[in-house]
């Protein structure tokens, strides 16, 4: 199981700084409304999978672009809020 | 004989579907409608290696055959054998971009799990390399029991080994008889997701990390300043070059046009054939017809920003603007559609969701300015505004056309506003999509998108157009007012009359005679309305020649300025035309909200119109 530290590391994607690599730890799927959460699903989240922020759109909150995988995906803040990912080294 | 083989392209979003569509069966495509539901149904002849025919059908782009949207629906019945007016497919090519195999190859399993025969097209090879990956054809298709192929659908590359295997596949047949099914293996998206990607590791020989391009360009794209700006230099130019570059074209078209309305009066007597010809269906349809360029070099714009994957960037840009009015940034596609016309972006609408947003995006939408309005723009502007520069390369025409968009684009925001507080209030729902590669999107394809344009526009001004110049040619022409009389032909004419009646209501927001005429006939296409206008003053001066040139003479002498702007208001707001209330009944189910449409428009149009009057008077101009 995750050990204590690991657990520590946790961020939400939407907290991550740009362009650090990390991994999809958990996602909250509870908090997203059921199309939301099937779309993320098609889009290919899912826990374990390599995550980056790669932009935020101007005036705060806006939209963010994140790559999921090989794919790059454009999604709203709370949704960003609803995954956890652990920064790699 | 038996029919053709059916073979169903099926794929993502982005795989690069339809480019393979295009390449495989060149101009050789008939473009018409699944029965009952509005998706569209493209289908073309393609020839396999030994000669024998196959129709190929280019099925909605799916993520999966769990389908969340109606076009997804139809490409999940059509490969099950379950959609109406489709035969279950002899076999099915599966296109997957070589770039986003753990994603796309999902899909795939799915597919491949249902026994038709099956070609996977390992498409945008090219880009794959590009950005450093190196993919093993042979590795995927062992794992997947099916042939798989590198191409480049765009390039037109690896057409003929596709073809080959095709053949191959359809002389096999399937492995086990197919039944259509209602409930194709439905296995959990997770698990497949996770052998999807195992699949994609398996096959993947080498990846270097490299600066992929598509981030460098989304750096600027997409950044808060410059990314804003650059859409905004876009949009300018584009509305800028509708004006700028179609000159030389339309003054063929014009002078075709000319020639061909004087070889006639040159060949016919005086009188009703004559003159039904003349003024009637040549200048009427000539008078739509010059706007052909204007419209092609639209949706050109159009064409190329979608294919090379530039709008989703615009759409993510636009996110937090249309948040700002209770829409998603989705909804930027559909209503940038609706600037070539408001029929193709309200049936965009259904890549929207939530239903509450959808709703309220179908009713903005007609407040896009549609190229159909660009006829009546173009005319008013070239009659009343000076064609001067304001600024170096920027002229005052181009200006006033540009704020004429603008003013469409506010009133759309303030009416989401509005909307989204009373009548379809609810929760916002999100913004969620995937943003494609950049791609140089191929000549031949926008050529190809816009040669299907013209077609439908010329189909128009041939059919609809037409016939309502002749109606309306004929309304104008009796009965004639007795000899001596000092009543003028138009006046005196059962259109004349109808006229005079319209005009009592329009009156007050400044609009004359020539425009209450214009208005009926305008709603069964808005540029009907440059074209009724000029039957009125062929009709009422028989010796004048038609055309454009004289029509703009005309509007100077018989109109004011005041009532010139109030007629641009007018366009920007009322919702004048059929096809539009036709398509938001069709996708709405009913009469409910196309009666409502119709209502606020029409009141907007007539406030908006009566309010810009009313200032010009008193302003002096």
């Amino acid at each position: 199981m995750n050990a204590p530290h690991a657990v520590d590391q946790r961020v939400a994607l939407s907290n991550m700084p740009r362009h650090q690599q990390a991994r999809v730890a958990d996602v909250h799927w509870d908090t997203l409304s059921p199309p939301e959460a099937r779309r993320l699903r098609e889009l290919g989240l899912d826990e374990g999978v390599r995550i980056e922020l790669l932009h935020r759109s101007a005036f705060g909150r806006g939209p963010i672009a994140c790559r999921i995988g090989r794919m790059t995906v454009a999604l709203r803040r709370h949704i960003a809020g609803a995954i956890d990912v652990i920064p790699a080294a | 004989m038996n029919p053709a083989p059916l073979v169903a392209l099926v794929g993502n979003p982005n795989a690069g579907k339809s480019a393979l569509f295009n390449a495989l069966t060149g101009a050789r495509q008939k473009v018409g409608n699944y029965p009952g539901v509005t998706v569209e149904r493209h289908s073309g002849r393609m020839a396999l290696p030994d000669g024998r025919p196959v129709e190929l059908v280019d099925l909605p782009g799916a993520y999966s055959l769990d389908p969340s949207s109606p076009d997804e629906q139809v490409t999940r019945d059509v490969v099950t054998g379950t959609q109406t007016g489709e035969r279950l497919p002899d076999a099915i090519v599966v296109v997957v971009d070589a770039a986003n195999l753990d994603n796309h190859l999902r899909f795939t399993l799915q597919l491949v799990a249902l026994g038709l025969p099956v070609v996977v097209a390992l498409n945008m090879i090219d880009l794959a390399e590009r950005d450093g990956l190196t993919l093993d054809p042979n590795v995927l298709a062992q794992e997947l029991g099916v042939p798989v192929l590198p191409t480049v659908a765009v390039r037109r590359r690896g057409l003929d080994a596709l073809k080959e295997a095709l053949a191959t596949v359809l002389q096999q047949g399937p492995a086990h008889p197919i039944r259509p099914s209602d409930h194709p293996v439905a296995e959990d998206i997770v698990t497949l997701q996770r052998r999807a990607r195992a699949l994609s590791e398996k096959a993947t020989v080498s990846e270097t990390a490299v600066r992929r391009w598509t981030h460098r360009l989304d750096a600027v794209a997409l950044h808060p300043v410059f990314g804003t700006l650059l859409l905004l230099a876009i949009l300018f130019v584009m509305f800028q070059a509708v004006f700028a570059w179609s000159q030389a074209p339309i003054d063929w078209i014009q002078g075709g046009m000319d020639a061909l309305g004087g070889a006639v009066s040159a060949a016919l007597p005086p009188g009703f054939i004559r003159s039904l010809l003349v003024d009637g269906l040549i200048a009427g349809v000539g008078a739509v017809v010059v706007f052909l360029p204007q419209i092609l070099i639209l949706f050109a714009f159009i064409l190329t920003l979608e294919a090379s994957g530039y709008m989703v960037r615009a759409a993510f840009l636009m996110d937090r603007l249309m948040a700002s009015v209770g829409l998603s940034g989705r909804a930027f596609i559909p209503l940038l559609s609706s600037f070539a016309c408001a029929v193709p972006g309200i049936m965009a609408t259904r890549t929207i969701d939530d239903e509450k947003d959808r709703l309220t995006t179908i009713l903005i939408a007609p407040l896009m300015t549609c190229s159909a309005r660009l006829p009546v723009y173009s005319i008013m502007i070239g009659a009343f505004i000076p064609a001067r520069d304001v600024l170096p390369g920027v002229g005052l025409q181009g200006l006033v056309l540009f704020s004429l968009y603008v003013a469409g684009i506010i009133g759309a925001f303030f009416a989401a506003l509005i909307l989204r507080k009373t009548v379809t209030k609810g929760a916002s729902s999100g913004f969620l999509m995937e943003m494609p590669k950049y791609q140089w999107p191929h000549p031949k394809d926008l050529l190809l998108g816009l040669w299907q344009r013209a077609l439908i526009f010329l189909k128009r001004a041939g059919t609809i157009i037409a016939s309502t110049t002749i109606v309306l040619w004929l309304l104008l022409s009796f009965p004639k007012p007795p000899i001596g009389s000092t009543v003028s032909p138009v006046d005196y004419s059962i259109a004349g009359r109808i006229g005079h009646g319209i005009e009592k209501v329009v009156a007050p927001i400044g609009f004359n005679r020539d425009i209450s005429l214009a208005l009926l006939p305008a709603m069964s296409a808005r540029e009907v309305a440059v074209a009724a206008i000029g039957t009125v003053y062929a009709i009422d001066n028989p010796d004048q020649p038609a055309g454009e040139r004289n029509l703009i003479q005309n509007l100077r002498t018989h109109w004011t300025l005041p009532t010139a702007l109030a007629f641009l208001m007018w366009f920007v707001f009322a919702p004048q035309c059929i096809s539009t209330i036709a398509i938001t009944r069709r996708e709405t189910n009913g009469w409910k909200w196309p009666a409502f449409m119709v209502g606020y428009l029409f009141a907007l149009a007539y406030i908006a119109a009566g309010a810009t009057y009313w200032i010009a008077v008193a302003i002096g101009l």
